[in-house]
């Protein structure tokens, strides 16, 4: 052990390390953070139509609630209905574009941070 | 005979306990058994595997290393490295979600993950937990969640209502996937299951799709742990980094 020379004696183990560490996340990185890309078409079809019917099932309930709290039935739901079919694409859009699922566009920030690194 | 058969009949709570207190049924069913043997797999993998702490592992101290490394990894790669103090959280619910699923495949068993009341309990805790991270990290900043920057004041009396009902669908969503994947494959099974005997010789091709779709089965089981896990892992991500 030492008879051997470290590589370079003037690097400290820190820039060693991220060395190590850029290394590995540029053999890594393509399959590292792929949680869209990994996944199948039907899987990815399955998701998106539980998105939308989900986004338009909490906007019937939150339509079904204030109509019964204030009284003006059937239009709130009417109202909420067309919103939760709204949030629903706005859903599908996002996971469809690889936004994942943060509201706002934030997922595309966070891509572009790490190929700067 | 034809109601001990049905597809069905596997996803009937049967009280093993009977307990009643104050008028609330809390019987000790079989869901809550499958619970418990759940947990005590878990744990017993983790503490008897670890215990040999052999620097080369043998088979079941890899499935421990191997199942901690692929969370550890899964929690830096997406939540980056704030999101250490969620790993114990995030690392329990996958296992816990993973022994659910799995242990539903062992014939004669019962999935508890194919109850839509169990996945929306876990899906309703981890949005209340994940909205709660975001007020406590960012108070009042957290209400920019529903107003994307950039966003002209004029369209915010429309697209507030819709980010709010697109951040409530979250757990909805999330406790509808889970339990419709686990809910609809051993439906499937059942159904196929129910033609074997039936068809006397020809039998044997609905017996050979079975057993592709068992893998399959194990396969999903496997994939909707993931998908849970990493779908938790980015609501956390949300909620601290915000934008």
């Amino acid at each position: 052990m030492n008879d051997r020379k470290p590589p370079e004696p003037t690097d400290d183990f820190d820039a060693r390390l991220s060395r190590a560490r850029q290394s590995e996340q540029k053999r890594y990185g393509k399959t590292g953070d792929s949680s869209n890309q990994q996944q199948s078409g039907i899987g990815q079809a399955m998701r998106m139509g539980v998105e939308m019917v989900s986004a338009i099932a909490v906007g019937t309930a939150i339509g079904w609630l204030l109509d019964n709290w204030l009284d003006t039935s059937p239009w709130l739901k009417i109202v909420f209905i067309l919103l939760g079919a709204v949030a629903g694409m706005l859903n599908v859009y996002r996971l469809a574009s690889g936004y994942g699922y943060a509201a706002g566009y934030q997922k595309s920030d966070q891509e572009e941070d790490k190929g700067k690194n | 005979m034809a109601d001990a058969h049905s597809p069905i009949t596997q996803f009937v709570i049967k009280p093993l306990i009977p307990l009643k207190v104050g008028g609330w049924d809390i019987s000790f069913t079989n869901s809550a058994a499958f619970m418990t043997i759940s947990i005590v797999a878990i744990t017993l993998l983790m503490v008897l595997s670890m215990r040999g702490h052999a620097l080369v592992p043998n088979r079941f101290q890899s499935i421990a290393e191997m199942s901690y490394m692929f969370i550890a990894n899964l929690v830096r790669d997406t939540v980056g490295p704030e999101g250490r103090p969620y790993f114990p959280f995030v690392f329990s619910l996958f296992m816990f979600i993973l022994f659910g699923n799995l242990l539903g495949m062992i014939p004669y068993s019962f999935t508890f993950t194919s109850h839509i009341i169990v996945t929306f309990a876990f899906a309703g805790f981890i949005f209340i937990g994940v909205t709660l991270i975001g007020i406590f990290k960012h108070k009042l900043h957290f209400l920019s969640f529903f107003l994307p920057p950039g966003v002209p004041v004029w369209m915010a009396p429309l697209l507030i209502p819709i980010e709010i009902i697109s951040y409530l669908s979250r757990p909805v969503s999330l406790s509808v996937r889970l339990f419709a994947n686990m809910m609809a494959g051993h439906l499937l099974l059942k159904v196929f299951a129910g033609f074997v005997i039936p068809l006397g010789l020809l039998g044997i091709m609905p017996l050979a799709f079975l057993v592709a779709l068992t893998g399959l089965e194990i396969v999903i089981a496997f994939l909707q742990a993931f998908i849970f896990t990493i779908l938790t892992c980015l609501y956390i991500s949300d909620a601290i980094h915000l934008h």
